[in-house]
This record gives structure tokens, C-alpha cells and sequence, in this order.
């Protein structure tokens, strides 16, 4: 109990915007990486990158307005994410067998 | 009793159910048998129930069934009415039905489409009672387009001719277009009155202007044009002789044809009311059974005579509407669905020995081969002629009697019909029974007396033609024309009858006089001259020719109604179709095309350009959401 109102004082004791920031950064460079790079895990990667971003706003905001639905709609977040996770790379695993590349360029015979 | 009245309709409905489904796997036998008690089943309740109405002091029952159509000020119950006219007609469609039935058992016995004729006939006969039954104008309606519906599907039954399936499209268009009438009459008299229910109605008919009286009386007189085969809708009754004779007999000559009179004595207070209306009615039904009973003269397909002839007989009981006389039109119902049905059934008989052939050239000395078709026949050649004492003889000289009071002209116009009545009926029956058999060898081979479930019918309607007279002896016969009395409740009467008794006599003399002169005529010609009618149109007078071709009515509404629709619809067709609807669609079309080959160009395959894309895209959404 007494941890975890020490933990909470902790969390609240940094500013708000210090937590945005960091979800900001983390969010950009997810989105980045999933434009730039051409490896299909690596996107993967950027895209959890990105749902984790998001996650932590979420649990800093809940813990600042002292409100758990946040917290809750995380925990969704984190089951979606793995569910999609699995038949991504499923996918994947699937083209890399057949093209023995994982690299999104050539994946263009929907072209036309 | 009364409290079953729901149970009349249901039969023939379940009837129909279990034919319409089960009809073909159960047999011949079965499907004729279940049709057949189906509907003496309903006989049975109508019996009972006309017993209790004529026994009670209150004519008038109304037995609500459920609650059917509850829209704001559109209140309508699903509720029967049996009074003295509904229980009239239930026992006829059910009495007469069901002979016809049991006639159709042995007339039908050979066809592969035994059951689906059955279910046909039984869906027929529900909607047929629905029509009689109900107690406000739409639960008619129900029932005058379900009759509709049933008398084209079964013109229509040997669907595999062509010739048969016109002629069911032609019933089925020129009842539309009644129908229609019938409809803005109920439309009328629902925004006239603020209700449909008969009692309603009638009880504040008084109110509407008389202008709008005028217009619901001949609205709903359109409708029975329509159905009741008269000027200038009649075309499709002779048409429909392609149906199977039972179908003639019951829909075409029996039941479904007399809705059209139904209706309007049904509404008679709106035809009391309206003068004009009434004179209109007198003088269409007049016109109708003139010219329909000339027409008849000279056709030589036993069928076709038989058709013209209850176009005829229609336009007598309109006449009898037109002037008034309700209750004698009602008899006249009556009797005439005994003799005609049994005409019909007769003619039936006569093809079905003849191995099809309905010309009447080629028959000829039947009496031999077929002692009962010829005997029952005779009996309603009899009372169609109106010879005392058969009992057309009443009911015709009934309608003459009060046509004669009120205007001589359709009096006269109602005694030539009679002339011509008497004239082609024994043509037909001096032809087809009487001097030697014209037909093939093998058509003489072949004739053979009808088998006892349809010779049973026609001895049983045989007898009904002959005593239907005593339902309405009228007064100078010290009788008391019980039909009368009987409908008295439910029907305005204009004034009183002023005929004294001699002039009755009078008229009676005359009518059978004229009758007797026809049939003579008809003798000498058929009989002892043993003239035929023309083999070939060359032979004909010009007159004769023009009236075999029923007056070239169908050629003038083809010139005059069907042409011009056609050349309309070919144009709208060409310019509207082809050029502003096709070209609209073809334009889009085009357009579409265009589009997606330019917009194409952004498909490159390429997942990070599409991902890009996207960034892009959320970006300017947040931004345009902030900027706003």
C-alpha cells in the first residue's frame, strides 16, 4: 500500500509534458521507421513502437486525472496489438517462404 | 350457427393448401375428393347459417374477427357481414360449386394438371365467399382481386397454348381497368364518409352532395364493367371460354361474373340516390344485352353462344339494377346460375363425348348418344327462353315487368333480347341435338354418355332450373315472392310498384308470346329446313359477317386504344429509353472509367508510398481538425 503511493507521488512528481514528449519521440520514430524502412519486421517493430506510444499517454494521463479506464482501454490495446501481431507475422513467415525476401518492394504484384 | 361464419371461407382454404402442396403425390381420386368436401363443407355451414338469418328478427349479423388494418383514422376490422343478400350468395357459390366440383371430377378426369385445377378452383371459391362475406368495401376488394387473380390462372390452364394465354392476359387487363374504378370508388367513399364498413356507410350516405354520389355510384359501376363483362369491358368473357368448361360454368356464368351485381346492390342506396347513375346503369346493361344477344346469333362455337349469352343475361339483371329493381336483379342471379351453369355443364358434356369439338356444325342428332346432357339441356333451354313455368320465366319477366314501369324504350330493348335469347338458344340446341350427326366417323364411334359424376350434377342443376321459379312467385300469381321479402331489410326502395296485375299478365303474355315465335322460328330454320350456318365468311350477309365478328369491337379497341399505346410506348422507347436513359447510364459509365484510369496511377504497388500516403493523410486530418 505504502508502495504504492511512494510510486504514485514518484510518477506525479514528474510534469505532465515530460510524458507527452516521450510518447511524441516515440510515436514519431515509430512512424518514421514504418515509412522508411523496408524490412517487414522492422515496420512491425515501428508499428508496436507506435501502439506503445500511445500507451503510455494513456497511463500517464490516467494516473494525473487519477481515472483506471485509461489504464483499462491499455490493457485492450495490448491484447489487440498481440493478436495482430500473430497472424502478422504468420503472414509474413508465409511470404518469406515463398519469395524468400521479406522486403516490401516486392510485394507489388497487386500493381494493375 | 352465424358464430361459424369463419368456418365457410376456411374450408376452401385449406383445401387449397393441401392440394396446392400435396395435390400431385396424392392422386387423382384424393385431390378431387378433398376439393370436393371441402366445399360441401362450407355447403353445410351455409345452410345453417342462411336457416338462423331467415329465422331471425334481426336480418342483419356482423362478426368481427380481428382487428385488421388500424391506422389512425383508418379503422378496418376484419368482420363478415350475413345478412339476407351475403347468405344468398354463399349458398349459391357453395351449392353450385360444389356440383361443379364433383362435375370436374369426371370432366377433368384425363388431365395431368387434375390437382393444380383443383387447388385453382378451391383458392377461387375462398375468394369468392371473401367477396360476398365481408363487411366493408376493402375486405371485397380482397376478394374481387383474388377472383380476378383465380379466373386468369384458370383461363390460363393449359398454359401451353398460346392462344389460351392471351386470352387470360386479356381478362386479367380489361378487369384492371374496372378494378381501378373500383378503387377510386373506395378511395371516394373513404373521404367522402371517413369510413369503408358498409353500416357506416350507409347509414350517412344521405350526407354526401349528390354530385358525389353520382360520382361513387358510377366509380364503383366501372368496377362492375369490369367484372361483369359489360359495355364496354365485356370483351374478355367470350375470350374466356379457353378456360376448361367447369371454369366457364362456375366463374364465368355462376359466380364470379354476378360480383359486378353484388356490388351494386350491395350499394344500392348510392344508386337510389343518384338518378343519373341509375339511368346510366339502365341504359349500359340495356345496350349490353342487346347487342351481345345479336352477337350471339351467329356464332357456331357451342361455347361461344353460351359466353355471348351470359353477356346478355349480365346486361338484363344490370337493366334490372339500372331501374331499380334490386331483388328481382338478385333473382335473376339466382336462376340464371342454375340454368346457365347447367348450359355450361351441358356444352361440357357435349365436348367431352364430341372429343373436344365445340363447333356446332359439326354435332348435330346427339339426343341419342347423350339422353340426360340432351334432357337437362332442353330444361334449360326451356328456362332461359323464359317458358312457363321454368324459372327464368319469373325472374325475366320480373325485370321486364319493372322495366316496363319505368321506361318503355328499355322495355322494348329488354323484350327483343328476350326474343333474341329465346332464338339462339334453341339454334344452338336444334343444332347440337336435333336432325343427323355431322361430325367425323371416328367422332361418331366415340360418343358415349358422360359418366354419373357429371350427369349427376347436370339432373340435380336440371331440377333447380325448373323450380328455381317458385323463390319469387310474383303476387298476380296469388304467390309471394319470397325472394323479395326476404331481401327487403337490406335494400332502398324508390317507390312502390304500381303495376295492376292485368298489366303484368300483359307483359307475361307478350314476353312468352315473343319467346314462343323465337323457338318457332329457330324450329323451322334448324329443324324442319335443316338450314346451317355458313360454313365460310363468303357465304355470309355482310350484317351476319360483320356480327360474327363480334362487330369488330376488339379490331376498333385495337385500332383506337391499343395502337396508338403501342406507337406511344415504341416512341417513348426510341427517344426516352434509348437516347435520355440509356445515355444517362452509359454516361456514367464513362465517366467511371475516365476516372479510375487517372486515379489508377496512384496504385503503384509500392507499400511504402501507400504508407506514406496515409501518414499524410492522418497528418492533414490533424491539422485541419486543430485549424478548425
Amino acid at each position: 500500500m505504502l508502495k504504492t503511493v511512494l510510486l504514485q507521488s514518484a510518477i506525479l512528481s514528474t510534469p505532465i509534458d515530460f510524458y507527452i514528449l516521450l510518447s511524441a519521440v516515440l510515436f514519431t520514430i515509430g512512424v518514421v521507421g514504418v515509412m522508411y524502412r523496408r524490412n517487414a519486421i522492422v515496420i512491425f517493430a515501428c508499428v508496436e513502437l507506435m501502439l506503445n506510444a500511445v500507451n503510455l499517454l494513456l497511463v500517464a494521463f490516467s494516473s494525473y486525472h487519477s481515472d483506471a479506464s485509461a489504464q483499462v482501454f491499455v490493457f485492450f490495446i495490448m491484447a489487440v496489438a498481440a493478436a495482430e501481431v500473430a497472424v502478422g507475422l504468420a503472414i509474413l513467415s508465409m511470404i518469406y517462404r515463398n519469395l524468400k525476401s521479406i522486403d516490401i518492394d516486392v510485394l507489388s504484384k497487386l500493381k494493375h | 350457427m352465424i358464430k361459424l361464419i369463419g368456418l365457410i371461407p376456411l374450408f376452401p382454404l385449406i383445401g387449397f393448401v393441401i392440394n396446392g402442396f400435396f395435390g400431385k403425390k396424392m392422386g387423382k381420386g384424393l385431390s378431387g375428393a378433398i376439393a370436393s368436401i371441402a366445399i360441401l363443407a362450407s355447403f353445410c355451414v351455409a345452410v345453417g347459417v342462411f336457416m338462423e338469418v331467415n329465422a331471425s328478427a334481426t336480418k342483419t349479423h356482423v362478426v368481427d374477427l380481428f382487428s385488421w388494418i388500424n391506422a389512425d383514422t383508418l379503422k378496418i376490422p376484419f368482420s363478415f357481414l350475413v345478412d339476407p343478400l351475403s347468405s344468398i350468395f354463399l349458398l349459391i357459390i357453395t351449392g353450385i360449386g360444389f356440383l361443379i366440383h364433383i362435375y370436374s371430377i369426371g370432366y377433368m378426369h384425363h388431365d395431368e394438371g387434375f390437382s393444380r385445377f383443383f387447388t385453382y378452383l378451391n383458392l377461387f371459391v375462398f375468394f369468392m365467399l371473401l367477396l360476398v362475406l365481408g363487411n366493408n368495401y376493402l375486405i371485397m376488394f380482397v376478394g374481387w382481386e383474388g377472383v380476378g387473380l383465380c379466373s386468369y390462372l384458370l383461363i390460363g390452364f393449359w398454359f401451353k397454348n398460346t392462344e389460351y394465354n392471351n386470352a387470360a392476359k386479356k381478362a386479367f387487363v380489361m378487369n384492371r381497368i374496372g378494378d381501378l374504378g373500383f378503387l377510386l370508388g373506395i378511395i371516394l367513399i373513404f373521404f367522402t364518409y371517413g369510413s369503408i364498413t358498409y353500416g357506416d356507410v350507409f347509414s350517412k350516405a344521405h350526407t354526401g352532395s349528390s354530385t358525389v354520389i353520382t360520382a361513387i355510384a358510377l366509380l364503383l359501376f366501372v368496377g362492375a364493367m369490369g367484372k361483369s363483362a359489360q359495355i364496354p369491358l365485356y370483351t374478355w368473357l367470350p375470350d374466356a371460354m379457353a378456360g376448361p368448361t367447369p371454369v366457364s360454368a362456375l366463374i364465368h356464368a355462376a359466380t364470379m361474373v354476378t360480383a359486378g351485381i353484388y356490388m351494386v346492390v350491395r350499394s344500392n342506396i348510392f344508386y337510389t340516390s343518384s338518378e343519373d347513375a341509375s339511368t346510366i346503369v339502365a341504359i349500359i346493361g340495356a345496350a349490353t344485352a342487346l347487342m351481345s344477344a345479336i352477337i350471339g346469333c351467329v356464332q357456331t362455337d357451342i361455347k361461344k353462344v353460351l359466353a355471348y349469352s351470359t353477356v346478355s343475361q349480365l346486361g338484363l339483371m344490370f337493366l334490372a339494377l339500372g331501374v331499380g329493381a334490386f331483388s328481382t336483379a338478385v333473382f335473376h342471379v339466382t336462376t340464371h346460375a342454375f340454368f346457365k351453369a347447367l348450359l355450361f355443364l351441358g356444352a361440357g358434356s357435349v365436348i367431352h363425348a364430341m372429343s373436344g369439338e365445340q363447333d356446332i356444325r359439326k354435332m348435330g342428332g346427339l339426343k341419342k348418344a347423350l339422353p340426360i346432357t340432351y334432357l337437362t339441356m332442353g330444361l334449360a333451354t326451356l328456362a332461359i327462353s323464359g317458358i312457363f313455368p321454368f324459372s327464368g320465366f319469373f325472374s325475366k319477366d320480373e325485370i321486364l315487368a319493372f322495366a316496363y314501369e319505368e321506361n318503355k324504350a328499355l322495355w322494348f330493348v329488354g323484350s327483343i333480347t328476350s326474343l333474341l335469347t329465346a332464338f339462339y338458344m334453341f339454334r344452338m340446341f336444334f343444332l347440337t341435338f336435333h336432325t343427323s350427326f355431322r361430325g367425323t366417323e371416328e367422332q361418331k364411334h366415340h360418343l358415349h354418355e358422360s359418366p354419373k359424376s357429371m350427369t349427376i350434377p347436370l339432373i340435380i342443376l336440371a331440377v333447380l332450373s325448373v323450380a328455381g321459379g317458385l323463390l319469387g312467385i310474383p303476387a298476380a300469381f296469388h304467390g309471394s315472392n319470397w325472394i323479395s321479402g326476404y331481401l327487403n331489410p337490406i335494400i332502398i326502395h324508390k317507390n312502390p310498384s304500381t303495376l295492376s296485375h292485368e298489366t303484368e299478365f300483359m307483359l307475361m303474355g307478350i314476353a312468352t308470346a315473343v319467346a314462343l315465335v323465337a323457338i318457332y322460328t329457330a324450329y323451322n330454320v334448324y329443324q324442319k329446313s335443316k338450314v346451317l350456318p355458313a360454313s365460310s365468311e363468303k357465304e355470309m350477309r355482310p350484317f351476319e359477317r360483320f356480327a360474327y365478328h363480334k362487330f369488330k369491337v376488339d379490331e376498333f379497341y385495337a385500332f383506337t386504344i391499343t395502337r396508338p399505346l403501342d406507337l406511344f410506348s415504341k416512341a417513348l422507347h426510341k427517344f426516352f429509353d434509348n437516347q435520355l436513359v440509356d445515355g444517362f447510364v452509359e454516361g456514367v459509365g464513362v465517366v467511371v472509367k475516365w476516372l479510375s484510369g487517372v486515379v489508377r496511377q496512384l496504385q503503384t504497388g509500392n507499400i511504402g508510398f501507400y504508407i506514406f500516403s496515409m501518414v499524410l493523410g492522418i497528418v492533414a486530418i490533424i491539422f485541419w481538425s486543430i485549424l478548425k
